[in-house]
């Protein structure tokens, strides 16, 4: 049992708990990952370590209420207990380069967050692009601007913050400008594969943190397997990072929508059951 | 002194049927295909057995189990007598009577086989086994010696050596990456076959025993070998993180949705409760034409957890014939029972994706069966443009595992070139605080090999330890 220490609200739909797991504070990278399992009947279901303290011994992660499990977990608060928490999973994020571009869309901002506080400890030049569809969903501005970064942009797909359009309109002002010599990118799938064809047109290696549906999330079971440069992968144990020019955008788009019937079922029968309560 | 009546067996009367639930019936559901044996089925069993001089089956059985001497308590109906003898040699009884290969191993070698039936061995360890709530005797555990062993991976190899670690006093702590115990027992082999209060059961017993359970660690990425060493101050290490990592046809259209790898499939519906889904959250495609590759007890398993998912239609398509497969024939023989279509002599080249974005046909080509390669079974050779499409909309591989990537990460064992980790028999690895055994030492083999490997390394690090 995992005792939530403290839930943060960012907006009507993105919360960040944090949670007293000492074990995994110590050992927690950027870029890893960890399933949990809200209760006995719960599915597993993986999120990106936003934070963690090893001295305190809690480790913090952020997420969007997207379907039943988000939606039961932003239920839970302070002093109430996740019942399954496993990790760190994955591979830690690593960007070479002097000079990088981190690129976050939507809840993958929490992804992005991590990566871009560590490239900026490790001295390099890091410019953040942050893109949602409306200003509501773009969290953790106030984190990202306390960072030391080289430059901070903002896009939205409706225009209520920042620049109206997507994150590749400053991504390739910064490409063609060579602000940058390398870029790390998470979020939708549209958004990863569009940046990638940006920095690819300017010769600019970029890395994406994938993000598809996982059972065990330890190399068991292939839920998670992608193809990169046609060889298939597992984002679990081999990512959840890869080059994103070797990505197959389509076969990941796929493959995260294999469950949006249940997903819909699961959503709607447990909104039913919310409903009868109140 | 009273004389002792000679024990004659009963020669000349029928193996005893198992108890099975009708075919009709059972493939709706997860109940348990085969209810066991009664007191009754189990004694005029036990006396089928000729007692032999020399006793063959226990020479098929890979840990020994002294099976004339259970057998004779059977006969005796003592009950305890008979789980007490077994438990010497091994440590699962109820679950290696329902998925141990018998017809290759003891019963294989039952000289009754050779002209009219093997006696049910399998059927009589799991009977007894399964009586240990009623009879079973609470171990006796030594003093504590004040040494510590972690134990990785709570699969068979690792219940086995925790349980024989805890009996001789020593502190065991077991990491387990689920947040349940049995690993594949668990994850792998559905209810229908293996119930999981049986793996629960033996999972409580080694609580009981004092064995500490640590769920949710992944060896290799929470904590390493030296920091258990170091800093926890455990005296050695077990790595029994088992072969759980998927192998793959490696054709087009593997990755489509609808495409599972048995682990996948197996892990969604019996570690994660998918058939009860929306009750429980995660879900699993319900296909209508279930495809399975492979012929082994995992695409067995997968075919016949198809059916009770609902499918129209199950076929389990096989590159060689059904006398190749290295399936029990029990799982075999249920799944044929059951309505599971067996398609010899093919294999896939593509799956093909349908209108919805999912898998809606597989591609096939026939074969032939050539000459004999190193496994001794004919080697399948296909047969020039043979190639041929049946509707699929969900397909399941299930061609086998390899080495789990986390045991590199934990310790600083030497590996083969498979990934697997050497070990001696004892399962000595290259680091002298460090044992191994069960599938990661062999590759993907049986519940009691790896049992075996468990029970071994114990001793040899009792012996290494203690200095006995």
């Amino acid at each position: 049992m995992f005792e939530i220490l403290k839930k943060t609200q960012f907006s009507e739909k993105v919360f960040e708990f944090r949670v007293h797991a000492p074990r995994m504070a110590k050992k927690a990278h950027a870029g890893q990952f960890l399933m949990v399992r809200i209760d006995e009947t719960g599915e597993r279901v993986p999120f990106t370590f936003a934070n963690w303290n090893p001295e305190e011994g809690w480790i913090e992660f952020i997420f969007m209420v997207v379907g039943k499990t988000t939606e039961c977990l932003s239920q839970l608060n302070e002093g109430d207990f996740i019942r399954d928490i496993t990790g760190p999973l994955g591979q830690p994020t690593e960007v070479e380069g002097d000079s990088v571009a981190v690129i976050g869309g939507g809840v993958g901002l929490a992804i992005a967050y991590p990566v871009a506080r560590m490239l900026c400890e490790q001295g390099k030049n890091v410019y953040v692009i942050m893109g949602a569809r409306t200003k509501d969903l773009l969290i953790l501005h106030e984190q990202f601007d306390a960072l030391p970064l080289a430059g901070l942009f903002v896009t939205t797909d409706d225009g209520s913050m920042g620049e109206k359009g997507v994150v590749t309109l400053p991504l390739a002002r910064l490409c063609e400008t060579d602000s940058i010599d390398h870029a790390f990118c998470v979020g939708p799938v549209p958004m990863m594969k569009f940046s990638s064809l940006t920095c690819h047109e300017h010769k600019i290696p970029i890395i994406a943190s994938l993000n598809p549906i996982m059972v065990d999330g330890t190399g068991m079971c292939g839920c998670c397997r992608v193809e990169v440069g046609g060889e298939t992968k597992f984002a679990c144990v081999d990512g959840p990072d890869f080059d994103a020019s070797a990505v197959d955008w389509d076969d990941l788009a796929a493959r995260q929508a294999s469950y949006r019937g249940e997903e819909a079922v699961s959503t709607k029968r447990h909104q039913e059951a919310c409903a009868c309560q109140k | 002194m009273p004389e002792v009546k000679k024990y004659r067996p009963n020669i000349g009367a029928p193996r005893t049927a198992p108890n099975e639930e009708p075919a009709a019936e059972r493939a709706c559901d997860f109940r348990p295909v085969d209810t066991g044996f009664t007191k009754e089925d189990a004694i005029a069993e036990a006396n089928r057995c000729l007692d032999c001089k020399k006793p063959l089956c226990m020479q098929g059985c890979p840990v020994g189990v002294n099976i004339p001497g259970f057998i004779a308590r059977i006969r005796e109906e003592d009950w305890g007598g008979a789980l007490e003898t077994i438990k010497g040699d091994n440590l699962l009884p109820s679950v290696c009577g329902r998925v141990c290969p018998q017809e290759n191993q003891c019963e294989g070698k039952c000289i009754l086989g050779r002209k009219g039936e093997a006696v049910a061995i399998g059927q009589l360890e799991r009977m007894v086994g399964d009586m240990a709530g009623e009879v079973g005797r609470a171990p006796v555990c030594k003093p504590k010696n004040g040494k510590k062993v972690a134990i990785v991976g709570s699969g068979p190899s690792g219940i086995a050596c925790a349980g024989e670690l805890a009996r001789e006093g020593f502190d065991v702590t077991v990491f387990e990456a689920f947040f349940t115990g049995g690993g594949v027992l668990t994850y792998g082999i559905p209810e229908f076959r293996l119930p999981k209060a049986i793996v629960k059961r033996e999972i409580d017993g080694l609580e009981q025993l004092g064995v500490h359970f640590e769920y949710n660690s992944v060896a290799g990425r929470l904590f390493d070998a030296d920091e258990l060493f170091n800093e926890e101050g455990f005296d050695a290490l077990y790595l029994a993180v088992g072969a759980g990592l998927p192998r793959f046809l490696k054709v087009p259209g593997e990755n489509l949705p609808g495409v599972y790898c048995a682990n996948e499939y197996l892990t969604r519906t019996n570690l994660m409760h998918a058939y009860d889904f929306p009750v429980y959250d995660t879900p699993i495609r319900q296909g209508k034409n279930v495809v399975v590759f492979g012929g082994g007890n995992v695409a067995m398993d997968a075919a016949r957890t198809a059916l009770r998912l609902g499918a129209d239609s199950v076929t389990l398509a096989y590159r060689r014939t059904e006398a190749e497969m290295p399936a029990r024939l029990a799982e075999v023989h249920h799944a044929k029972e059951e309505g599971v279509k067996i398609l010899e002599l093919v294999n896939p080249l593509e799956f093909i994706k349908g209108e919805d974005g999912f898998v809606s046909a597989v591609e096939l080509e026939r074969m032939e069966l050539g000459e004999p390669d190193a496994s001794g079974r004919r080697r399948p050779v296909p047969i020039q443009d043979s190639a041929y499409q049946i509707p699929c909309d969900v397909a399941i591989t299930a061609i086998g595992t390899m080495a789990n990537p986390f045991a590199k990460l934990c310790a600083d064992v030497e590996l083969n070139r498979w990934g697997l980790i050497e070990a001696d028999e004892d399962g000595r690895t290259s680091n002298p605080k460090v044992w191994a055994g069960g599938d990661i030492v062999t590759g993907a083999a049986t519940v009691i090999l790896a049992m075996g490997a468990g029970k071994k390394a114990a001793a040899s690090m009792k012996k290494a330890l203690l200095g006995e």
